[in-house]
């Protein structure tokens, strides 16, 4: 008797559960909405992404080609895992004749960036933040390791050495 | 013909390797199946295929850069387990935290949870053979992991606690983005029921399959939903409140059956009351400071120290003995996957290979939290 009722109870369960489906499915098929699959996203030029959203360590430039970043190497101690690397020199201010450091190669090794924001939390002069990009396929691992510094920028005016 | 055969072929136990690169094992474990024709006689655990020796590396590392290590445990619950160490450090130093940090800590735990639990339930039903449901459970996850994106950065590895508070304050969109997923869940739960749950297909491959009672659970260690199937109180959110779950006011979901269907029922009513814990919170967010100001150099005074929280898939606890300097002298994390795998063989003894699949599921497996 048991063998029936299973069969019936089986079934009846089974159609219960194919009308969510299948109402998704009609629902779906005329009105377009409440679509569960999506294509993979190829508007990547244009995507916006959250404002908070942590794609990869950038260095901010203003329009004469300044960045903030004094070499003090505080975002260097600050890594976990070493994917950043400061070049630093020391040359005399003409200003004030005194030997100041500055910033010659600010290397960031973004395939061993794990995104955790201690860097930018340990930077005194906001000179690195969050970038957007979060495209980062390369054909060589040697690809990712960036130079943050712009070619040719200096450090703006203002910012203690 | 029948002599024949007895006579002159021998059965014999053998024995087969399940992973470490199979599907149904949720990542890279390895299981050595001795088997009975498709009988379990036999499973033997072999760990260490992504091993990354994380708590070696806790003691190079300041407290502040234990945190993000954490993130790659449990990777499900990774919130819970950032949590742990702030927690252990804040009671280490004697810092106390505001209303606000501690309410917004455990709605994000408990959007963790659903979070976890969703998926879990996508994969439990693809691993028995629905694959509707994997594409079902995606959607609720999306939504919530898009709070996180908006609020924390990261969709997975979130990286939101630090010690003295929280990294960013909550965005502007929170509130309304969490009431909204929190409407769209108590539509879709009910979906789930009718879909799954309620199958007679389903349940058959469920019900008694994985009994484990309760002496046995307390005796290998088990936590988490998995021992609350078979009706273990063991909930760190009832035994020793954090944040604010003492603010709040919960039912811990026990099912005494000890089988496979009751462990899925379990993580079925967890969702729900996360869902009543987050809308008796979220109104409640009172106007204050995101975070403490701690030094920059944090030093835990010297000692021994311990923090428990209930992560996704149980207890999961941090251990550190502290000599006074800026790294941990030694640390030790408490997984909950590794005492729940421990009872595999207990549970699968005497079953087939695809109730094997099946108590692997409701078990709830992470590897990268048992391995480390």
């Amino acid at each position: 008797m048991s063998y029936f009722s299973d069969i019936i109870n089986g079934t009846k369960t089974l159609l219960t559960g194919m009308r969510v489906t299948g109402g998704y499915f009609f629902v779906n098929f005329f009105t377009k909405r409440d679509v569960i699959t999506q294509q993979y996203p190829n508007n990547i030029e244009t995507l916006e992404m959250f404002d908070r959203f942590k794609g990869e360590v950038i260095m901010l430039h203003n329009e004469n080609n300044e960045h903030r970043c004094d070499a003090c190497t505080l975002c260097e101690k600050a890594c976990p895992n070493g994917s950043i690397e400061i070049l630093g020199d020391k040359a005399k201010d003409p200003e004030t004749g005194k030997n100041k450091r500055f910033l010659v190669k600010h290397i960031y090794h973004l395939q061993m960036c794990t995104m955790c924001g201690l860097c930018i939390e340990a930077c005194p002069v906001n000179a690195i933040d969050w970038g957007q990009d979060f495209h980062h396929v390369e054909y060589d691992r040697s690809l990712l390791t960036k130079v943050l510094n712009k070619p040719g920028s200096k450090i703006m005016s203002g910012i203690k050495g | 013909m029948k002599e024949f055969l007895t006579d002159q072929l021998k059965t014999q136990e053998y024995f087969l390797n399940m992973g470490p690169q199979h599907p149904a094992t949720h990542g890279v474990l390895r299981l050595l199946l001795k088997l009975d024709g498709e009988i379990v006689r036999n499973v033997d655990m072999d760990l260490g295929y992504i091993h990354r020796s994380i708590e070696k590396m806790c003691e190079r590392a300041t407290y502040k850069q234990i945190i993000h290590l954490t993130d790659r445990l449990d990777y499900l619950s990774a919130h819970m387990n950032n949590e742990a160490v702030c927690l252990l450090a804040e009671k280490a130093l004697n810092i106390e935290v505001n209303d606000r940090i501690k309410i917004i800590r455990t709605i994000m735990d408990e959007l963790t949870r659903i979070s976890s639990h969703v998926l879990w339930w996508g994969v439990t039903g693809m691993d028995i053979g629905a694959i509707t449901t994997f594409m079902y459970g995606f959607r609720e996850r999306e939504l919530i992991n898009d709070i996180f994106e908006e609020t924390c950065g990261t969709r997975l590895t979130m990286n939101y606690n630090v010690i003295g508070g929280l990294r960013y304050d909550i965005h502007e969109n929170f509130v309304k983005r969490t009431k909204d997923i929190l409407t769209h869940l108590k539509k879709k739960l009910p979906e789930y029921d009718k879909l799954l749950t309620n199958n007679i297909i389903f349940q058959k491959r469920l019900i008694n399959i994985g009994v484990i009672s309760v002496e046995d659970a307390i005796a290998y260690g088990l936590n988490g939903p998995t021992a609350r199937g078979s009706g273990v109180s063991c909930d760190i959110r009832k035994t020793h409140p954090y944040s604010a779950y003492d603010m709040v006011d919960f039912e811990e979901a026990i099912f005494t059956e000890g089988d496979s269907f009751a462990r899925y029922k379990v993580r079925i009513k967890e969702m729900w009351e996360s869902i009543s814990i987050i809308e008796q919170l979220i109104d409640k967010i009172p106007n204050d400071e995101h975070k403490v100001k701690t030094k920059a150099v944090i030093k835990l005074p010297v000692g021994d120290f311990l923090q428990r929280v209930e992560a996704s898939r149980g207890d999961f606890g941090v251990y550190v003995k502290s000599n006074g300097q800026k790294f941990p002298e030694r640390l030790k994390f408490r997984s909950p996957g590794f005492a729940n795998l421990t009872a595999l063989n207990k549970m699968a003894y005497g079953l087939k290979i695809a109730d094997l699949v099946a108590i692997l599921s409701t078990i709830d497996v992470v590897v990268p939290d048992i391995d480390r």
